[in-house]
């Protein structure tokens, strides 16, 4: 470590200023070097079984969190905040959050999947439950009292009705701190006075005032700024070789890194760096190209084995039979990108005898496997610290960037800023992967009698970590001429459904890394979004087979009692008329022609229940427009609804994006759509309005909702166009090219 | 290298950078106005967006010479003291962020367009952010914001 570790008490006592990890550097500079030191490290347990390792009180009263999952921009940090506020009988305002530190919060993996609340909060609220009861007992002690005649509320605990006896947390606590593991099954009082309001969200003030620092923000203390230099088949799984490096070709005042495949220019300014990356001729060897294709399909058809069941019941293939009332079809989704405004950076100071980088990446101890392995060094010797960057949706260029820096700075021996720039971001950051999903199915005296899917899928994961080490980062595949490492993950999430069907077979045809043809990894809902386009389209088409109303003919198949719920409540909320689609129409009616089409699912077949009605106009002119959404959504208890409202209408907007106009382009050399203009997303003028019902359920467990809201949509949308105009659309992004 | 006096936020600064240096770079690098953001370097996604001359401009296509001489706004030049403008305020009061990247560029483009047009149509709204991207789909409450600003400032 580069810091001196402290006791606790020292720290605690010595507090504010210790914990805040922001400082201006002084001379003439003061304004242009915002520099940023490490928190001192403390000598805490990082255990998750501790008490200690996720509290601490402070001497004044404050409550310190220690979370190791992390603020990527959804308002998880002020969620977590209510439930210790709750759980330990604390003021909110008193609490405060150290996130994602290697050297300061315990390992809770990856940020992702939704889970920071179902699971991070469940275990943060057992931790300060714990907490409670111990200074409950520590009180009963001190005061002589039965525990059962104390209360505790806002830091304190006093005895029921006598107002003079009172103990501060901070008098209960002392230098041990509170030296217990944590009950697993400790409850938090009944009563919940944060927990379910929509307590304003704690960075935004900042965020709005212009006083935020991202990590993008963040200046070490005679740092350089470095960029990278990538071989010309952007974002293939297959790297090529450098064959030279013409060192003449940049400025005398510029460092090039050169390890393996992996080429990287640093300089004394930011801009004298981009110049130098540009400038830098590297010739290449050993290009792997891309086939010559459309779409990557007919290469993970030739790759992928059989398919591997995730759920089946009854003899499929029989109760489908081979007669000509089987209905089929093929559903298509191409790569796509995370959607970061800002592309990926990061900071690293790395040093004879440590190495300390600051990451937005999701999950500090994975990434230090990966970087301890890359820098050859010991784990212990290695600090990352988490630091917010732009929204990431998933596994974005963070830990590549983050893996750069480091090995930049090792090489050039002095602290290092690494910026991607718009096109690494575009290009080389991992790919949500492209799917293909098949579906039959027959129905029989309108009900689906048999359904058959299976998909064709790149694993959703090749994150850092799980003994992956340096392969799971970029920098790693370049230096070693490595590809990323999978388990199979994520192409079969949300492939089963929630219907009751008696004869279905669900089944994923997995294609590894190496076929993949461009790295892949998590991106939003993994595969739940692919996967429920195509049953939420398909169970369409079967309704509209079965000349059914599309909600009726679900509602049919349900049994579930809350799935029941957010159906209904769509539908009532979005003025739904029961009928058959596609609607009757002249062919002289007006266009555009206008549809509403409908989609159900729950979140990995486990946890959130959304449905969603999209309301569409398609014309000749301008294609297919999203007017309006409604979606239904019942994540059990609700934490903040305010909070929890904006993430639904995140997931609405990016979702809708996705479906209408987000797709990677490629040719032989890899990836073209390096910009906003060859990779658009969605815009204000397309926007749709979205209205939003919430059912909350206190008596339920609170699960995620980062990422469900987002799983209907792309079939709600496909399903309106269908009611609007009787063309099935299967291939996202879904475009009109009929005539309306 | 060449000298440059720049006023920005009402306060001339002076700066020695190579000419052809992105105005964004200069805020960013050597005045520590690190509100105004990298986002594409193309004019694409208004990450970098900066009022010049009353009109929201990306910063990362502006040559520092270019900007030399004209009043430049950044988001800290917004407030007054520790008064936020009503616009920021009305962000904060719509909740009107998630990572908040982009928001920076959303303000300053609204704030344009406030300027010129103090009561805005949605659709006007819409059309003055149509050069701003926000990946996290914040889309309704930014122009939610704008709405109860535009009210505000006109009451
Ligand atoms: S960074 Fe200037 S518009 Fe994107
Ligand atoms: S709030 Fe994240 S990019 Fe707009």
């Amino acid at each position: 470590m580069n810091t001196p570790t402290l006791s606790r008490r020292h720290f605690l006592q010595g507090a504010g200023a210790l914990l805040v990890g922001f400082n201006f550097a002084g001379g003439p500079l003061a304004l242009a070097a915002r520099t940023v030191e490490p928190r001192a490290a403390i000598d805490k347990p990082l255990g998750t079984g501790q008490v200690d390792a996720w509290l601490a009180v402070t001497d004044d009263g404050r409550v310190i969190v220690y979370n190791g999952k992390v603020e990527l921009g959804t308002g998880v940090e002020t969620a977590l905040r209510q439930i210790v506020a709750d759980a330990l009988a604390v003021h909110f305002d008193t609490t405060e959050i150290v996130q994602g530190d290697t050297a300061l919060t315990p390992d809770q993996g990856y940020t992702a999947g939704s889970k920071t609340i179902q699971q991070g909060g469940a275990r943060l609220r057992a931790a300060a439950a714990t907490a409670r009861g111990l200074l409950l007992a520590k009180a009963a002690d001190r005061l002589d009292v039965a525990s059962s005649r104390l209360v505790a509320a806002d830091g304190e605990i006093r005895v029921d009705g006598d107002k003079s006896r009172v103990l501060r947390y901070a008098d209960l606590i002392d230098e041990a701190g509170f030296d217990a593991p944590v009950d697993s099954g400790a409850e938090a009082p009944a009563a919940r006075r944060f927990v379910g309001r929509s307590v304003p969200r704690v960075d935004i003030p900042d965020k709005v005032a212009g006083r935020f620092d991202y990590l993008q923000d963040l200046r070490l203390p005679d740092m350089w700024h470095a960029r990278v230099v990538r071989p010309p088949t952007t974002g293939t799984v297959r790297t090529p070789a450098v064959a030279s490096i013409d060192r003449d070709s940049v400025g005398k005042n510029v460092e090039i890194v050169q390890r393996g495949a992996f080429v990287a220019v640093a300089a004394a300014t930011e801009w004298a760096a981009m110049q130098a990356a540009d400038d830098l001729s590297v010739q290449w060897a050993d290009l792997k190209p891309m086939p010559d294709a459309d779409t990557p399909f007919a290469a993970f058809d030739a790759a992928a084995g059989t398919g591997r069941v995730s759920a089946e019941a009854g003899d499929v293939e029989a109760a489908l039979g081979d007669g000509d009332d089987v209905l089929s079809a093929e559903y298509d989704w191409p790569f796509q990108i995370h959607d970061s405004i800002g592309p990926s950076c990061a900071l690293a100071d790395v040093r004879e005898d440590s190495a300390t980088i600051w990451s937005a990446t999701q999950g500090v101890y994975p990434l230090r496997s990966a970087l301890a392995d890359l820098l050859d060094r010991d784990e212990r010797a290695v600090r990352v610290i988490y630091v917010e960057g732009s929204g990431c949706y998933g596994h974005n260029g963070a830990d590549d960037v983050a893996a750069d820096a480091a090995l930049v700075s090792q090489a050039i021996g002095r602290p290092v800023r690494l910026q991607w720039s718009r096109a690494d971001e575009h290009g080389w950051a991992p790919k949500g992967p492209a799917m293909r999903m098949r579906l039959r199915a027959r129905v029989q005296d309108g009900r689906v009698a048999a359904w058959a899917f299976e998909n064709l899928t790149p694993s959703h994961l090749t994150r850092p970590g799980g003994g992956a080490g340096a392969r799971n980062v970029l920098a790693g595949n370049l230096v070693h001429g490595t590809h990323a490492s999978d388990r199979y993950v994520g192409g079969d999430r949300n492939a089963p459904v929630d219907y009751r069907f008696d004869a279905y077979r669900v089944s994923t045809r997995w294609v590894d890394v190496a076929d993949a043809l461009l790295r892949c990894s998590a991106l939003r809902t993994l595969g739940a979004i692919q996967n429920s386009f195509a049953n939420e389209s398909f169970i369409d088409e079967l309704a509209a087979a079965a000349e059914r109303d599309p909600v009726a003919f679900r509602l049919d198949h349900l049994d579930d009692p809350r799935a029941r719920a957010v159906i209904e409540t769509v539908a009532d909320r979005a003025g739904w008329q029961a009928r058959v689609s596609p609607q009757r129409r002249e062919d002289s009616a007006p266009t555009p022609r206008t549809g509403r089409g409908m989609a159900f699912a729950r979140y990995e077949n486990e946890f959130a229940y959304v449905a969603a009605v999209a309301e569409v106009e398609v014309s000749d002119s301008d294609g297919i427009r999203v007017r309006r959404v409604v979606v239904a959504h019942d994540c059990g208890l609700i934490v903040n609804p305010d909070g929890l409202e904006n993430q639904i209408e995140g997931n609405v907007m990016q979702a809708v994006g996705r479906t209408l106009k987000e797709a990677v382009t490629w040719d032989r050399t890899g990836v073209t759509s390096l910009d906003w203009a060859a990779y658009p997303i969605l815009t204000f003028p397309e926007m749709p309005e979205v209205e939003i019902a919430l059912i909350d359920r206190p008596d339920q467990p609170a699960t995620g909702a980062g990422e469900p809201a987002s799983v209907p949509i792309p079939a709600a949308i496909a399903n309106a166009v269908f009611d609007a105009t009787g063309q099935r659309l299967r291939a996202v992004p879904l475009r009109w090219h009929g005539s309306a | 290298m060449a000298q440059f006096t720049l006023r920005v936020n009402d306060e001339t600064r002076e700066v020695d950078v190579a000419p052809e240096t992105p105005l964004l770079y200069v805020l960013r690098n050597e005045l520590g106005l690190t509100a105004t953001r990298y986002g594409c370097g193309k004019a694409q996604c208004g990450a970098c967006m900066v009022v010049m001359d009353g009109e929201a401009t990306p910063s990362c296509v502006v040559p520092v010479v270019a900007a030399a001489e004209q009043p430049v706004l950044t988001l800290e030049g917004l407030a007054d003291g520790d008064r936020l403008d009503p616009l920021q305020q009305a962000f904060i009061d719509g909740q009107a962020v998630q990572c908040g990247f982009c928001i920076t560029g959303m303000i300053m483009s609204a704030h344009a367009l406030l300027e010129r047009t103090p009561r805005p149509s949605r659709a006007e709204i819409k059309q003055a952010l149509a050069s701003n991207l926000c990946g996290c789909g914040t889309h309704r409450r930014i122009v939610r914001a704008v709405e109860r600003a535009a009210e505000r400032l006109s009451a």
